[in-house]
Order: structure tokens, then sequence, then C-alpha cells
């Protein structure tokens, strides 16, 4: 098999004197979809935080497509071109358009021109079926709109990995469909993907893996069938009945 | 006690003489002092502290004394120093204009730099991250997420202090200065009649507030365009 596209390899992080993160190995391949379940205050943010810096691990080693994360800024620059994000809480630009959202990387970092950048925006918006907000302000969208959104914006940057952490925690119900309709289709894409989250219809259905973190560790890692199925470890067991109960 | 009207009547053109000095002072110093706050901010906002601690020593001063104090020492004070009697700013510090501009401009300065840093620190740390992932340098994040947004949060206590600024403009008359403030004093000092005058100087610079205040609204409202509808 070719090389991992992300490694975490004996990864630790501390938060002061607590550790939110113990001992961390994870590989995942290219094409790969992985989704990470746990109770509230597990590390799972941490852990996907690490792979794009946004938290600078204590020990180990993390690396990204065979580049390892150290404090050179050149190399954090680099993973974070490759890296996307999409955040629980969105985090659109309110002060720019759907549209200036989402050509402002591809403008700042990638160095396209404008009208290539528009053009980049306009396809990723159609790909997430919300062209006609283009000149909107994220203020104006429904929830579900403005997380279509910021998929778009991350998808603009052509990232190799993308990340998301909880995208529909903060959804009304009624748009956690439209937002997990956009994600399957990305995987179905081949898009390697690490996805936090709850909705374990979409882990059964997308998920490569599943990961099951508890009190910063990995505790279980299986495949959905055999996580749901299956579970080995008495806290997944508990945390699945009480996730599968509501 | 009998209230003239012909006296303001008088007065008043006289009083509004003054308004080009007291324009002056406002903007020149208001200008310079947004200038001066910018620096410090950015000193602040660096992790290095010989940047940022000279920054927090000088706010601390400047905050921390009466700015009729800082005139007077600047005014009175420092000509005693024969190296600023030599050096290049005595052309400007030798006149109670350019001591009053050097007075106001610190003074404003020490304010606005903290009202940039509160509106600074108070811009969702979310939207940085979102800029981090996506790759965005530092400054790309400072100018593009950061400034639009904290100047949207700084216009209210920003406009707060031009309007404390154009008070303070009134300090100048004490070094011999003939703002609005000056002319007032000469015309009371003449007249005797301080009720009539202060009490126009004071409805003249209320007026001027007033149009401070609904500038900044329509700026404030313009910078929340995106907040509407
Ligand atoms: N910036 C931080 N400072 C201090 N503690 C933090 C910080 N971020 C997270 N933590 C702590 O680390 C633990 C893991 O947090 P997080 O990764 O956000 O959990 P999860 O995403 O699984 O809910 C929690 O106990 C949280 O309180
Ligand atoms: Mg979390």
């Amino acid at each position: 098999m070719t090389q991992p596209l992300i490694q975490m390899q004996n990864v630790d992080k501390f938060f002061g004197s607590f550790q939110a993160l113990k001992n961390i190995n994870l590989e995942v391949h290219k094409g790969e979809r992985i989704v990470v379940c746990g109770p509230s205050g597990s590390g799972k943010s941490t852990m996907i935080r690490c792979i794009n810096r946004l938290e600078k691990h204590n020990s180990g080693k993390i690396l990204i497509g065979g580049r390892e994360l150290t404090d050179s800024e050149k190399d954090i620059d680099a993973v974070r071109r490759e890296v996307g994000m999409v955040f629980q809480s969105f985090n659109l630009f309110p002060h720019m358009t759907v549209l200036r959202n989402l050509m402002l990387a591809p403008q700042l970092v990638r160095k396209n021109n404008k009208s290539k950048a528009k053009e980049i925006a306009m396809k990723y918006l159609e790909r997430v079926k919300i062209p006609d907000q283009a000149n909107k302000y994220p203020s104006q969208l429904s929830g579900g709109q403005q997380q279509r959104v910021a998929i778009a914006r991350a998808l603009c940057m052509s990232p190799e990995i993308l990340l998301f952490d909880e995208p529909t925690s903060a959804l009304d119900p009624e748009m956690i469909n439209e937002v997990l309709e956009v994600m399957e289709d990305l995987a179905n894409e081949g898009m390697t993907m690490i996805c936090v989250t709850h909705e374990m219809g979409f882990a059964r259905s997308v998920a490569d893996r599943v990961i099951f973190m508890d009190l910063g560790e990995i505790v279980e890692e299986a495949s959905p069938q055999e996580f749901f199925e299956n579970p080995k470890n008495e806290r997944t067991k508990l945390f699945l009945s009480q996730i599968l109960s509501h | 006690m009998s209230f003239d009207i012909t006296l303001i009547l008088d007065s008043l053109p006289k009083m509004l003489s003054g308004i080009g000095l007291t324009f002056q002072l406002l903007i020149l110093s208001g200008v310079l002092g947004l200038l001066l706050a910018f620096v410090l901010l950015l000193m602040r906002l660096t992790e290095k502290w010989y940047f940022s601690v000279p920054a927090q020593v000088f706010i601390y001063v400047f905050r921390g004394t009466p700015i009729l104090v800082q005139i007077f020492i600047i005014y009175y004070g420092l000509p005693q120093f024969e190296a600023i009697r030599e050096s290049i700013f005595w052309p400007i510090l030798r006149e109670p204009f350019g001591c009053a501009i050097l007075a106001l401009t610190l003074n404003t300065g020490a304010y606005v730099s903290e009202i940039l840093r509160g509106a600074v620190l108070a811009v969702d740390r979310g939207l940085l991250e979102a800029g981090s992932a996506l790759g965005l340098s530092r400054n790309q994040r400072f100018i593009y997420i950061t400034s639009p947004l904290a100047i949207r949060l700084g216009i209210p206590p920003y406009s707060n202090d031009v309007i404390s600024l154009l008070k303070s403009t009134a300090l100048a008359s004490t070094i011999t200065i003939f703002d609005m403030m000056g002319i007032a004093r000469t015309i009371v000092a003449e007249t005797y009649a301080p009720y009539e005058i202060f009490i126009s100087l004071a409805i003249i610079y209320m007026i001027f507030t007033f149009f401070i205040q609904k500038g900044f609204g329509y700026f404030e409202n313009f910078m929340s365009r995106h907040v509407k509808k």
C-alpha cells in the first residue's frame, strides 16, 4: 500500500496540565472516509485540529502527505493548503458576500486572478446547490445554506483532505440532511475525509472506519458494521446505547 | 438675573471665528492620534516584550494623568531642556499650537489604541481559525478578517473618543490659543457675562457633538450592512 496521507504517531496534547490527547495513533490513506465519535470533551476536536495545526501537539509525530508538522511556518502553510476544514459554527466571514468568502483563499493563497477565483467559486457553489445565493451575506442564509457555503469555501482550495468538526450539530433538524447529502456526495467522489459527527446513519453509509474516542484516547477503531453491531469495548457499548436510544 | 440676548448675538460670530482653530486642533490631533494609536496597537499585539511593554507604559501614563497637566508639562516644561530647544522639533514645540496638538495627540492616541485593541480582541476567534485553515498568513488574516470586523466593533467607542477630543480642544485655550473657548474667555473677561457666553458656547459644542455622532452613526450602519436584512 502507498504511504498514508495522514499519520499520527504517539501524539500527546496538553492544555496546561490537562492531557487532552493520549498517545494517539492514526493512519488515513487517500480516499478513506473516517468517522470520529465519542462523548463531549473526549478530544475529537482537538485531534482533528492538530492535523491542520490549529492546535499544536506536544509530543509524537504528525505527518501529512509525508510532511512533518513542526514549528516551520512553511510546512504549516503547505499542509493548510492541502487540508480543508468545516466547523460546527460555519465560521463564514460575516462582512463578505458568499462569493467573496469563496474567492478569498484562492486569490490570496493560490494566487488566482479575480476571474479565475470567481469561476472556481461558482463551480463549487453549484456543487453545493446554491449558486443563486452568491451575492448574499452569510447572515441572510439559513444555517444549512451557510454550512454548505462553508463546505464550498473549503473545496475552492481543492484540498487533498477535508476535516469536518460536527458540521451538523449547530443546525436545525430539518437542515441536517441537506448538509449530509453534500458530504455523502463528496465521500462518493473519493474525497479523503475525517468527520467528527454523531450522525450514525451517515457513519453507516459512508464511513470506511469508525473511531471511538473517550478521555483523550482512541478506544476503538472498526468498520461501521463491526462498530455498530459488535462493539468490543465497554465504553463504546455504553456510548452507543446512549446515542442510539435518542 | 437677566439674560442679555443682544450680547449673545454679538458674541456668537466672534466665538464662531475660532471654529477654524478648534477644528484644526480636533482634526490634526485626531488623525495623528489615530496613527499613533495604530502604532501602539501593533506594538502591543506583537509578542515581543520590548515592543509591548513600552507601549503599555506609554498608554498607562497618558491615560492615568489629566490632559491639562500633560498640556502644561509640554508647554511650560519641555522648553527648559536645551536638547529640546536645539532639536528639529523646536519650531513646533515653540508654538502653543504645536504643544496643544502634541498633547492632544499623545492623549487620544493612548485612549484610541486601547479601543482598537479591545475591538481586535473581540473579533470571533473562530473566523481567524477559518482563515488559518484556508492557509491565510497572519498578515492576511489581520488585513482581510480582523481589521474590517474590528473597525466595525470599534466605531461606537471611537466616536465617544472623538467627542471627548472635541471637548478637550477647549483646554488649549489655557496656553494662549484662541479657539472658540479662548475667544469666549476673552469676551467674558471684557463683558463680565460668563453666563450668556459660556451657555452659548456650550450649545455650539453640543451641535458639533450631534453632527459627529450622526456621522459615526452613518459610518457604523455602512460598516454593518452585512448584518442587515
Ligand atoms: N483551548 C483549550 N484550553 C483548555 N482546554 C481545552 C481547550 N480546548 C479543549 N480543551 C479541553 O480538552 C478536552 C477535549 O476537548 P475537545 O477536543 O474540544 O473535545 P470534543 O471535541 O471531543 O468535545 C476537553 O476537556 C476540553 O475542555
Ligand atoms: Mg468538539
